[in-house]
């Protein structure tokens, strides 16, 4: 079996530098390209099923690790996820993220023979596959955010030159929307002018959980999680017909007792 | 935290080398002034003044360090650490007379039995050294400190400059070079040298012409260009009768840095950064703009310290003749402008 490698690298230079040691360390590994920023990481590793991605941490839109998110959450069943190395320049507090979390990094600049070994590595944990789950549970180990000292209250939600204040413990849940986040209530929902990854920290985890890269609920909010044939979670609220998917990402949070 | 404990080690070394230098140099001066006024054998009175120096020294040295401890690390200073010296010394005189009298044989006459005459000629020859030693010692400890500081500022500065990210960024991308383009890895590498010379020079202080200014901007974008590619649009707008203006080097630098790192770099298809300087009357704008996230969407996730190091830099050299706002541009993107007054 041929394997095959994707880059994503914001930096032309730094990929094209990469792309040739790695041709130069291991010619039988298949380059598949490479992608300019993190949504494009995702698209691409979808569309070609790479069996190793190499991404680069701080890249525009979408992070490095962001990109290992949703490749991880829309990754069709039964087929195994690529092997992710993470590729960063200086970062200490993400070094030891890393570390913790076992998952392969190298850092830029990347020496050749750091990269040897990395190479080294990857083949023997393509001899015997990863389980998902185990690659699940290093991504959510590497995006967990500090939390803020006091969580947010009261949402600001701008109309025109109204702006609406919105208690957060009305919220039943958070939904990403292209730049804004949709703050769905009992009532209606508004748009906030916010990213999620910002919103994140400053919610409550204990009474708000991330279930989807791009949803945030609230917990006591929710009636009942319902498990299909597929085993894809769907979630039901209390005083809402909108439903939720659970990505596998988040699948560990309802286990049920 | 090696580094601090090393520097504590010095710092303990050199503070102990001042210590016994001006040990020497009250027992000397009391041994020729003891021995010209009451004519006594030199050698003897050297011995005993070195001595009682010595034990002065080390006992208010230990009242001051221990009773600062119990405050809680707070150092004395002024009229209590006369006090608290002039105090800790006098045990010190009495121990200094016995350490020598044991040493030489002799039974000298001390504070503990001598006339009231003589105890007050005694107490004199504490406190005046112990005044003058405590005074000295506070001044070398303020001059440290402040030295400490300017040198804390310097490096803040330089760190602001040079961030980590940027440096490690761009010399991967130098490596690539090296390979792929010597030539443009050349060019590159120059651009890398003007760069951090003007970074080691606007640590310290002093001014350059805005022509000079505008310069290392163009050296940095320049790196930050094999970075960013056509993602990164720079245009400068200096016109001829600005180009000698003077202004505290490197001022701009962390604008244009921020405008990147929060304006455009988040932004797939990046952006238009623009760097200009006009006059409108007496006042002197530098603007930095980007056409990238905006204030509200980049959201507060800088140390600000950029900006601190810019707000500062503007009120040591202008006071409140400049101010500096950074703002939501009209156009979309981030203002970050300079309004310098000029009296002339």
């Amino acid at each position: 079996m041929t394997h095959t490698a994707l880059i994503a690298e914001d930096e032309p230079l730094l990929a094209q530098c990469l792309k040739q040691d790695l041709q130069t360390l291991w010619p039988e590994l298949q380059m598949l390209g490479i992608a300019p920023h993190g949504q494009a990481a995702v698209e691409q590793a979808l569309a070609l099923k790479p069996t190793i991605c190499f991404l680069d941490i701080r890249m525009p839109g979408m992070t490095g690790l962001e990109a290992a998110r949703a490749m991880a959450e829309d990754w069709p069943d039964g087929q195994p996820l690529p092997l992710m190395v993470f590729v960063t320049a200086y970062d200490q507090y993400a070094l030891q993220a890393f570390e913790q979390a076992a998952v392969d990094y190298v850092l830029k600049p990347v020496q050749i023979e750091r990269l040897a070994q990395t190479v080294e590595r990857l083949k023997q944990r393509l001899d015997k596959p990863v389980a998902m789950d185990q690659t699940l549970a290093q991504l959510r180990q590497l995006l967990t955010t500090q939390p803020a000292a006091a969580p947010l209250r009261m949402l600001q939600a701008a109309v025109g030159s109204t702006i609406h204040m919105v208690p957060v413990e009305d919220v039943l849940f958070f939904e990403a929307a292209d730049k804004y986040v949709r703050a769905v209530t009992a009532e209606k929902e508004h748009l906030l002018r916010i990213s999620l990854r910002e919103l994140l920290p400053q919610l409550d985890t204990q009474s708000f959980w991330q279930i989807h890269r791009g949803v945030i609920v609230r917990a006591n909010g929710i009636e009942r999680a319902v498990r299909d044939e597929a085993g894809k979670l769907t979630l039901y609220l209390r005083g809402s017909k909108e439903q939720l998917t659970v990505s596998r990402m988040y699948a560990h949070l309802f286990k049920g007792l | 935290m090696a580094s601090v404990l090393s520097r504590c080690a010095v710092h303990f070394k050199t503070r102990l080398v001042r210590q016994l230098l001006l040990v020497i140099a009250i027992g000397l001066t009391f041994a020729i002034g003891l021995t010209l006024a009451l004519r006594q054998d030199f050698g003897t009175t050297l011995f005993y003044s070195l001595c009682i120096t010595g034990c002065c020294s080390a006992t208010a040295q230990g009242a001051h360090e221990l009773l600062s401890r119990l405050l809680g690390g707070k150092r004395l200073s002024g009229l209590p650490l006369v006090i608290v010296v002039v105090i800790g010394a006098l045990p010190g005189y009495q121990i200094g007379y016995w350490i020598a009298d044991a040493l030489m044989g002799q039974r000298s006459v001390t504070l503990l039995d001598g006339s009231p005459r003589q105890l007050a000629f005694l107490l004199f020859m504490v406190i005046v050294p112990c005044v003058i030693a405590s005074y000295y010692f506070r001044s070398r400890q303020q001059l440290d400190q402040a030295r400490a500081q300017a040198a804390e500022h310097q490096l803040q500065l330089l760190q602001a400059q040079l961030e980590p990210h940027m440096l490690f960024n761009t010399l991967a991308n130098l490596r690539a070079l090296i390979r792929m383009d010597p030539a443009r890895a050349q060019t590159m590498l120059d651009q890398l040298i003007a760069f951090l010379r003007a970074t080691l020079q606007a640590s310290r202080s002093g001014s350059h012409s805005l022509t000079d200014e505008f310069a290392r901007l163009t050296d940095y974008l320049a790196l930050m260009e094999v970075r960013m590619q056509d993602r990164l649009r720079p245009h400068f707008s200096l016109p001829p009768e600005l180009a000698g203006e003077q202004i505290p080097p490197l001022l701009l630098q962390p604008l244009v840095e921020n405008a990147i790192k929060h304006g455009l770099e988040p932004q797939v298809e990046g952006g238009e950064l623009h760097i200009s300087a006009r006059r409108e009357g007496k006042v002197l704008l530098l603007d930095v703009r980007d056409t990238g996230a905006g204030l509200s969407q980049s959201g507060t996730t800088g140390t600000q310290f950029g900006l601190h190091q810019v707000r500062e830099r503007l009120a040591a050299r202008y006071g409140a003749n400049a101010t500096f706002t950074l703002t939501d541009s009209p156009e979309g993107g981030t203002l970050a402008q300079i309004k310098i007054t000029q009296s002339t």
